[in-house]
């Protein structure tokens, strides 16, 4: 199929609709406005249903509904606007609501800037909300992956009974790309008539959507019984890349914007004789620990170099849990809307290596 | 061909769907006729992104001698639609050439209503981008039904269609011709001329047989990577 060219935001709700989303509860915040925006108008042509609510609250919570009655529903915010639905969150992990909620990441904290960040690594990987619970964290860094992800996502959330978040700063939203819509491996769905409030009908039991359990044995069994699918979101769900890092010397760990970045920074390193890799977590949670552990443990990686778009590094921790000291991390980052250069990548580059000549 | 004669009237406001690729001509184009000898001023009037606009490539545009004006430096990274007044510079001052590079969509030109009374009294064009890649505008009936709506919501004309048909960086000759196609049926349709086809420059030798003139470009608006 020919490429057509979309802006990410748009692409991502264009792709929801071909996942078969029934349900979209918008609320505007920039720098991600174009996918309830292009769900307005074009969700309800497809037999959807769009609101836009009062709120992210309010927003979070139609998905908690819609989610619970079996409906493929949808979310999408920046930022801030995410941390307002961080109690929804944990409300559809706990009562076992799948859903799609889509972070297009602004700098913060607070309100922060409109401008691109990603400082909300932390929040997307540690659950967010109160009490124990993960959702599994996809990370595009270009728009063709984007509309790939956001129609698996529908299927993940599905498998689990589990809200999928996918994850990426601002300019991947904001950005032009071609892409193609290709075929994406549908997967292979339980049945939601056990548990989606639906009416009771010919049901011999009544389907209840909660996520409390006063007893604590029941409430304990509830959490071990989640801690379970975790483990198999654990096992199934990891992804990530490596770019040249069969030789590397240096490995520079980076996800979206600073992904893209990193690839540029090192064919002019490549070009300079320095042996520099690429290892991108596609997946934030569950974060590629092992791959990470097996290629700090090679002979020829040096050194590490994580790149955020983060003055304090967040995902830094779990380079640093994988590596396990094994070898040096350097950090380079910065906030504000301020995206790590070229230039700054290939000089922080040469330094770490320097560091352990 | 020179830009002089694609800008043949004193303001060009440049308009069409989102992502068309209406900044980066905008840009070239303000450039280019800063080259020719003319006082450019360009006006970043995009009220709908908040990113990649004509803004950002200030000192470009400026060491070029072209003068750029946007929203008021304390909110220029705000998501407000401020607009700037020395806006009316642009329209009063007849000793300039003016670009007016307005957002996407009927939303986006919807800024230019309230400059209307004033634009229809200078010599001026309302420029149509096409980019036969974007899915929304790749049929004329489509195409026709924004440009319909732009000319709805700010109460001009549309004078020209200008072919910017590309696929980012892997834009090809036959992307070029297949926005020509395209320019030429909502033309027929609308008796609205082609101004010219826009490629950028390697590719702009291979394109010399189109009946209309091509504006060879390079790429300014670039992503932080490239």
């Amino acid at each position: 199929m020919a490429k057509e060219l979309w802006k990410g935001n748009e692409a991502i709700a264009e792709a929801a609709i071909r996942a078969g989303c029934d349900c979209f509860f918008g609320y505007p915040i920039t720098p991600q406005s174009e996918v309830p925006e292009y769900m307005s108008t074009h969700l309800p042509k497809a037999g959807g249903v769009f609101v836009q609510a009062e709120s992210e609250l309010a927003a979070i919570n139609m998905v908690y509904g819609a989610g619970g009655s079996g409906k493929r529903a949808m979310t999408s915010s920046s930022s801030p606007g995410i941390s307002l639905k961080q109690e929804g969150i944990t409300y559809l992990a706990g009562a076992e609501v799948p859903a799609v909620i889509v972070n297009c990441m602004r700098g913060g904290p607070g309100l922060g800037t409109i401008q691109p960040g990603q400082g909300d690594y932390y929040q997307a990987t540690r659950g967010g909300g109160n009490g124990d619970y993960r959702t599994v964290v996809l990370s595009p860094s270009n728009i063709q992956e984007a509309v790939d992800f956001v129609q698996e996502a529908f299927d993940i959330a599905d498998q689990y009974r589990n809200p999928v978040l996918v994850v990426m700063d601002g300019l991947i939203g904001q950005m032009m790309e071609p892409i193609e819509w290709r075929e994406i491996p549908k997967r292979k769905l339980p049945s939601k008539d056990e548990w989606a409030t639906t009416g009771r009908r010919d049901r011999a039991h009544t389907n209840i959507i909660n996520s409390l359990f006063l007893d604590a044995e029941i409430c304990n069994a509830h959490n071990v019984r989640l801690t379970a699918k975790l483990a198999e979101m654990e096992k199934n769900e990891v992804r990530w890349e490596e770019v040249q890092c069969d030789d590397a010397e240096l490995v520079i760990t980076a996800y979206g914007t600073p992904a893209r970045i990193a690839l540029t920074a090192i064919d002019i390193l490549r070009s300079e004789g320095y042996k520099v890799g690429l290892f991108r977590p596609i997946t934030l949670w569950p974060f590629p620990e092992k791959a990470l552990r097996d290629l700090a443990a090679s002979g020829h990686v040096k050194a590490f170099l994580d790149v955020e778009m983060s003055t304090t590094g967040q995902m830094i921790d779990d380079v640093r849990l994988s590596v396990l000291g094994k070898k040096p991390i350097s950090y380079l980052g910065c906030a504000g809307g301020l995206i790590p250069t070229v230039e700054d990548m290939v000089e922080a580059a040469r330094k770490a290596l320097k560091e352990v000549q | 061909m020179t830009a002089s004669t694609i800008c043949s009237h004193r303001i060009s406001i440049i308009t069409g769907h989102y992502g068309t690729g209406k900044t980066e001509f905008a840009v070239n184009l303000a450039l280019a006729l800063a080259g020719e000898g003319k006082r450019v001023m360009i006006a970043d009037l995009d009220i709908v992104n908040p990113y990649f606009r004509s803004r950002e490539r200030k000192a470009l545009l400026e060491d070029a001698g072209v003068r750029l004006i946007s929203s008021s430096q304390s909110c220029s990274n705000a998501d407000l639609p401020a607009l700037p007044a020395e806006l009316l510079s642009v329209l009063e001052n007849r000793g300039l050439t003016g670009i007016l590079d307005i957002g996407g969509d009927p939303v986006g030109a919807r800024v230019l209503a309230r400059f209307q009374p004033k634009i229809v009294q200078e010599d001026s064009q309302l420029i149509y981008v096409l980019n036969a890649n974007r899915p929304e505008v790749r049929e004329a009936e489509h195409a026709i039904e924004y440009l319909r709506n732009i000319e709805a919501v700010t109460g001009l004309t549309c004078t020209g269609i200008i072919n910017n048909t590309h696929l980012c960086g892997e834009t090809t000759e036959a992307d070029i011709r297949r926005g020509a196609a395209l320019s030429a049926a909502v033309s027929e349709k609308t008796g609205i001329p082609v101004l010219c086809h826009v490629a950028v420059e390697p590719l702009a030798d291979t394109l010399a047989d189109l009946p209309e003139p091509v504006f060879p470009i390079t790429i300014k608006m670039k992503k932080p990577w490239e």
